[in-house]
This record gives C-alpha cells, sequence and structure tokens, in this order.
C-alpha cells in the first residue's frame, strides 16, 4: 500500500542509507571505469552534433553519448529489445551497472524513482513532424506515441529487471535527477522501503537544443562554468542509475559500498521561470536544508560539486549562493562543474553528478575543470582546475531547473 | 494527528470552473456536449469537450507570471486556488508550509507544438517565449510563484494513475511534518496533436482538458470535506502483468463490496479499453460514477476528478465512503479510498 506505509515507522536519523551500485552512461562512454578516469582527469566530451540538424543554429556542439548496438541481457523479448528507444537503451546500460555491481537477485518489493525533462523527445518530434508534412499518413505513429512518454522508457526498465515498481517519475526541470535520487533516500530514510532503484536521463533532442538556443544560452564554443567570460551551456545527455538501501539491508546481505547518501534539500526559486533569483536564495536555502538533514555545517563539507552551467547567469547566482551559505570556510572548499566534461544533461544531471561524487570521494581525487580561463573574481571558492589527488569525506551536488526547482544532495565517502 | 484530511477540492472541466459545476454535470450525468476540432490540413473534424470560457476572468490571471502562461497552466492554478480556498492568505504571509505536487500526462503540449513548428520552419526565429513554457514543471512553477511558496515541490509524470500517486505521497509529506498542507493538482490541456493521439488507439474517445485539485492537512476535523484513508500499491503494465490482472490487485486491496458506497471509476462503462476495470469490479453492488463518460478523456485531470468527484459526495454526506478505481492509460493500476471524516476518527490510521 502506497498510503498508510506498512512498512514500519522509524526515525529518519536512524535509518542510514548507502550506495551499493551505480550505472551511469555519459559522452565519455559507459561504465565506472571510463568515466571515473575521463572526470579525475577532466578530458572534454564535446563534438559536433550528429543526432539532428544544427546548421540554423547558433551552437553546433554537445557531448553525444555513443551507444553500441547491442544492450545488457535483460528478461525483455528480443522483439521488445529491438524497438526500444534512445533513452530506454541508455537507461538500460545504467541500470544493468548498477544491478550487477549490487548485486541484487529477484527484485521483490522494490520501488523506482526516475527523473527526466522530456522522456524521448525526439520521437514526439518525429510524431509531430509526420503529423504536420502528411496528416493522413499514420505508419508508425501510435508506436512513437507510446514510445516518447516519460512512462515508457520507465516500464521498459521494469520489465527488463522483472521490477513490479511502483514507478515514480519527477520532472522538476534541469533538477529532475536529484529530486528523484532526494525521494528515494527519504523513502529509505523514513522506512517505507529498503531498497530503490533511481536516477535520472535524457536524451539530446532538436527541440531543447533549439529551445535553448532560442534563449541565447548555448555557447558555440565548449563550455566554462565560473569563467569571467563564460557565455553559456553546452549540452549533453545520458543516463545514470543508484542502487539504494538502507545500511541495515546491505550489511545484512553483506553488500560492497559505495557510499553514503547523508543529507537533501529541495526549494523553489519563484524569480523567475528561467531566470534565478541574483541572490541565489533558493540554491542557498537547498543546500541549508541538505545540510540540516545531514546534521553538518558546510565547514564539514570538503568539495561541491557546482550545478555550474556556465551561462552568466546561472553560475553568477550560484556563486552567490554558495559564497553566502560557505561563509568563511569558502576561501577552502574546492568547487567544480563536470558539466565542462560531458555537458549539461538536463534531468540525468544530477544523477550523473552524485555519481560523480561516489567516484571522486571513492577514488579520493577532484575533478576538475580544465577549461577554466579566467575565474569569476566574485567566486569566492576555490575552483579546482587541474586533477588533484585529495582528502575528501564528504561532497555535496547541486542541481537547478527551469521553474525555480533547485535541489542538493550530500554524499559521504564510505569506510 | 495521523489522519490525513481532505481541506479543499478544486476543478476546471468542460462542465465549468469550479467543483459546483463538475459536480453538477455528473450528477446530471448525461455526457457534456462536445466540439469539433478540425486540426491544420485535416478534413475529418474529431470530437472533443473543451473547456468553456470563464464567467469572469479570475482575479489571478493579472499575476505577471500568468499573463501569458499555457492553458494547463491557468487550469492547474484555478483549481488549485478553489481548493486552498482562504487559506491562500496564511500561505502568501509564510505561516503554512505548502508541498506542490502537479500531476500531468501530456503537460505543456501546446506551446511545445508550436515552439517545435517554429523549430521546424526556422531555427533561428523561433520564439524564445514559448520555451520556457513547455517544461513539465511550469504550471507548479507558476503556481508557487502566485502563492509565494518557495517549499518542495514536484512535478509528476505519467498515466492518470499518478494523480493518486501523488496523493500519497502528499500524505507521506504530511506524516513526516516535511510541510503543513499539499495542494495535488492534475492537469491537461487540449491540442489537436493530443486529440489526433488518442484516436490513433480509440476512435470513440473523446479528448477532454481541465484540472483537478485537492487539499491535503494532517490531523483530526470536523470541517474537512473527507479523510484519504488508503492508496492502494500502484500495479503496472509491464511485459509480466497484464491490465487485467494489474486491475485485479488493485481491486483486491480496496474494500469488497458495500452497497450504500460509491465506487468512482476511470473508464467508460462501453469502452472497449474498460474491460480490465469492469471485470475488476464485476462484484461491486454499490453505486458507480464515471466521469470519464461525461467530461471525456483527460489523463491526469481525469483521474483528480475522479477524486474531487469522490470527497465531494462524503462532503455533501450522500456517501461515507467512496472507491476510487484508476486503471490507467498506458502505466498502472491504482486505487484510493476516501470516508467521511466521523467514520475516520473512529478509526485512526
Amino acid at each position: 500500500m502506497l498510503y498508510p506505509s506498512l512498512k514500519s515507522s522509524v526515525l529518519p536519523e536512524s535509518n542510514r542509507v548507502v550506495v551499493t551500485g551505480t550505472g551511469i552512461v555519459t559522452a565519455l562512454g559507459l561504465g565506472w571505469r571510463v568515466n571515473a578516469e575521463g572526470f579525475r582527469t577532466g578530458r572534454a566530451a564535446f563534438r559536433p552534433v550528429t543526432l539532428f540538424d544544427v546548421s540554423g543554429q547558433r551552437a553546433k556542439i554537445a557531448a553525444e553519448v555513443d551507444l553500441p548496438p547491442e544492450l545488457p541481457r535483460t528478461k525483455l523479448s528480443a522483439a521488445t529489445t529491438r524497438r526500444l528507444d534512445r533513452a530506454t537503451r541508455m537507461l538500460l546500460h545504467a541500470a544493468h551497472e548498477a544491478w550487477t555491481q549490487a548485486g541484487w537477485g529477484s527484485s521483490g518489493d522494490l520501488p523506482v524513482v526516475l527523473g527526466t525533462t522530456s522522456g524521448e523527445m525526439s520521437l514526439g518530434e518525429q510524431y509531430l513532424q509526420q503529423a504536420l508534412v502528411s496528416p493522413l499518413a499514420k505508419r508508425r505513429q501510435p508506436t512513437r506515441v507510446v514510445h516518447y512518454q516519460v512512462q515508457q522508457q520507465g516500464l521498459n526498465l521494469c520489465s527488463a529487471f522483472g521490477i513490479p515498481g511502483p514507478l515514480t517519475t519527477i520532472s522538476n526541470a534541469c533538477a529532475s535527477g536529484a529530486n528523484a535520487i532526494g525521494h528515494a533516500w527519504e523513502l529509505l530514510r523514513h522506512g517505507r522501503a529498503e531498497k530503490v532503484l533511481t536516477g535520472g536521463y535524457d536524451t539530446l533532442c532538436r527541440l531543447t537544443f533549439a529551445g535553448f538556443d532560442s534563449l541565447q544560452a548555448l555557447s558555440p564554443a565548449p563550455c566554462r562554468p565560473f569563467d569571467a567570460h563564460r557565455d553559456g551551456l553546452t549540452l549533453g545527455e545520458g543516463a545514470a542509475i543508484l542502487t539504494l538501501e538502507t545500511l541495515a539491508h546491505a550489511q545484512n546481505r553483506g553488500a560492497d559500498i559505495l557510499g553514503e547518501i547523508i543529507g537533501y534539500g529541495a526549494a523553489t526559486d519563484t524569480h523567475h521561470l528561467t531566470q534565478p533569483h541574483p541572490e541565489g536564495k533558493a540554491a542557498w536555502a537547498a543546500m541549508t536544508a541538505a545540510c540540516l538533514s545531514a546534521n553538518i555545517s558546510p565547514m564539514q563539507i570538503d568539495y561541491v560539486n557546482a550545478h555550474g552551467t556556465a551561462t552568466p547567469h546561472n553560475d553568477a547566482t550560484e556563486t552567490a549562493a554558495i559564497n553566502r551559505w560557505a561563509g568563511e570556510h569558502a576561501s577552502h572548499l574546492r568547487v567544480s562543474s563536470t558539466k565542462s566534461v560531458c555537458g549539461h544533461s538536463l534531468g540525468a544531471a544530477g544523477a550523473i553528478e552524485a555519481v560523480i561524487c561516489l567516484m571522486a570521494l571513492r577514488g579520493q581525487w577532484l575533478p576538475p575543470q580544465t577549461s577554466l580561463n579566467q575565474p569569476d573574481p566574485a567566486c569566492h571558492f576555490r575552483i579546482v582546475t587541474a586533477p588533484a589527488a585529495a582528502k575528501i569525506e564528504t561532497a555535496l551536488s547541486n542541481s537547478f531547473g527551469f521553474g525555480g526547482a533547485n535541489a542538493t544532495l550530500i554524499f559521504r565517502r564510505w569506510s | 494527528m495521523n489522519q490525513i484530511l481532505v481541506c479543499g477540492l478544486g476543478a476546471v472541466s468542460p462542465a465549468g470552473w469550479s467543483v459546483s459545476r463538475l459536480q453538477a454535470a455528473l450528477a446530471k450525468g448525461d455526457p457534456l456536449p462536445g466540439q469539433n476540432l478540425v486540426r491544420p490540413g485535416g478534413k475529418n473534424p474529431l470530437r472533443i469537450r473543451q473547456v468553456p470560457p470563464p464567467e469572469t476572468r479570475p482575479e489571478c490571471f493579472a499575476h505577471p507570471r500568468l499573463r501569458r502562461a499555457s492553458a494547463i497552466t491557468l487550469h492547474a492554478v484555478t483549481a488549485a486556488l478553489e481548493a486552498l480556498g482562504e487559506e491562500v492568505v496564511p500561505i502568501q504571509s509564510g505561516a503554512v508550509r505548502l508541498g506542490i505536487i502537479f500531476c500531468t500526462m501530456a503537460g505543456n503540449v501546446a506551446y511545445s507544438r508550436r515552439f517545435f513548428e517554429e523549430v521546424l520552419r526556422d531555427p533561428a526565429t523561433a520564439s524564445p517565449l514559448f520555451f520556457p513554457e513547455t517544461v513539465f514543471n511550469a504550471p507548479a512553477s507558476h503556481l508557487a510563484a502566485y502563492l509565494g511558496t518557495h517549499g518542495i515541490g514536484y512535478t509528476l509524470v505519467g498515466d492518470d494513475g499518478t494523480f493518486l500517486q501523488g496523493l500519497a505521497m502528499a500524505a507521506n509529506w504530511l506524516l513526516d511534518d516535511r510541510v503543513d498542507g499539499v495542494v495535488v493538482v492534475g492537469a491537461e490541456e487540449m491540442d489537436w496533436v493530443v486529440t489526433e493521439a488518442i484516436h490513433l488507439f480509440q476512435r470513440d474517445a473523446i479528448h477532454g482538458a481541465g484540472a483537478g485539485a485537492i487539499y491535503l492537512k494532517r490531523g483530526y476535523g470536523p470541517g474537512a470535506s473527507a479523510t484519504l484513508s488508503r492508496i492502494t500499491d500502484s500495479f503496472l503494465f509491464t511485459q509480466n502483468q497484464s491490465r487485467s490482472e494489474a486491475a485485479r490487485k488493485m481491486r483486491m486491496q480496496l474494500p469488497s463490496d458495500d452497497s450504500s458506497e460509491l465506487l468512482c471509476l476511470s473508464s467508460q462503462p462501453a469502452h472497449r479499453a474498460a474491460t480490465a476495470e469492469i471485470l475488476a469490479w464485476r462484484d461491486w453492488s454499490g453505486h458507480r460514477l464515471a466521469p470519464k463518460a461525461v467530461l471525456g478523456e483527460a489523463f491526469a485531470a481525469t483521474a483528480a476528478w475522479q477524486c474531487v468527484a469522490a470527497c465531494d459526495s462524503i462532503a455533501r454526506g450522500r456517501f461515507s465512503g467512496v472507491n476510487v478505481s484508476v486503471v490507467g492509460v498506458n502505466q498502472q493500476s491504482i486505487g484510493a479510498r476516501f470516508q467521511a471524516c466521523a467514520e475516520a476518527v473512529q478509526d485512526p490510521g
């Protein structure tokens, strides 16, 4: 029963939540190893867009994913597997890696919480294009209608792994992935589940690309977050999935623990639909709420994976929020935006950046952004510009989106 | 303090801009008259049920954030404000911590279509005014801006059953003391792209639009419309579970039979797509109500209307308990149960 929950009620403080598996798909490649190496060294993965025509756009690059033709073996039939859309394929690669790493067997009672902004929008685009050009031609249109919808990718995932659900899809713009993980964390913390499959995904599509271009938010060159001369973001795509469990559940089955999620905060910025409040009030509120739920102070955060899209407005706002939130600690705080490596993958970003934080905590390194030329003098914090080993115990990840959706997650090294 | 109270209801539908309009249409029981929609380049008109223009323009439409907002936003905000009623004042002053859960399936499709048509014509001149309104969470954002709330807000996307998932999420936020109240809104808007897509699967379906909203708080409450006493598990339509199986499992988690109670169904009894739901509830001897037959297919809004109608029936003293059954379009089967407050107080959760 979703309500009232039949699960035992526990004090949230007593229920620790750990990550036992991750799967990641970005323009750097598929899987932990290649992504960890790419983010550790700050290797940018941008290239000219090939998925659709961008000749009429100002920007012409993005961080595209090269998907292998084969999918991991799942419970989906061969016929179903052949028909899968690009977003589902990314999801399945990420979920298979996470599931295997976690060593999960049959799923049993398993909530799935996903974040995305637009699912498989390219199919929606194809549907509309055919409907406009050939109104009477219905061939393939029903398939496009079904498969473009956000819930279909989640249902494919559930069928692939024999997961009974429930399936919840949060679409809070670019904070979707972080909100999904945060909601999953709360389900576990409050004793409503013992394990949850969660994450985010989004694929590049023409509508979104043209949309950001119309707002003049895209940079023609690879993005430079927190640079004094930054001029916009670079889009990316991908998926990341995390297997979350209560600590007790993970330890009872002898699972290898990758890290712990200790805090989550969310807040809404009502300043404007697309522009954050100049002082970053909601961003500050989300970071503060996350620290409160983790019962730690900003001084105890070693690294911040910033939202850092590289648009003039976003970075200025986030800078103001981090400066205020960290206070005197700001000058010691190490910050970077890994969007300088794999672009802004919208609904996937929060989940991808969660995995990057776990990689950094496990490997004891800081993800650099090597594209920075001249740091914005407004930044009171230290931007990581070169690969570096570091002793880090806690990492904080910010995700902010259109509509004023702000979300912050805090991770702790597992030792 | 563990009761989840229904403290307000709101509705915008093809019947009009209020719960009373909705309830009057449902009480009459006749399918509302439809309109013909001829899409650009099309020949055969498609039947739809539009939301009629409001008799008087709601004051909230003058808010800067709502001036050029899409129809789905206007539906959602109007329904939410009706549900919140006088509580808007303490919310705007910050005395009430409000959570917002917005549920939709098709979302802001009209602006998305218009924007993409512009992209197809010439991406260099596509309007930056449209694009921000295409995101699923734009209506929730506009509602938060109107109310001046900065707390948690989620937009959930899925089929009609998502609205019931939203109610369960809201109940849990209240139990966890994250917020003082949550407004859960289900909304959709009219556009020929969606109407035509519906007809690919169900030629006799009539596309509707609008919104429904329920305001939930925690406590014991004479004065509340009803209490939310149960949301069943969500049974997915997957490779391993058919619609019929999912509907049957949902039905098993709701009370067996009471001839004095109401069952609020998600499908139109005469439609082929209703088979799974009809079979699941064939043993039900109580009253039945199928809002979709009167109002049309409006996905998340339909499920919201079901719940609003259920709670309003209880508030008017017509029934002491109502089961809401949702066998969704393509994702899940899920049910809810609402009870009269007095009854629920005797049986605290």
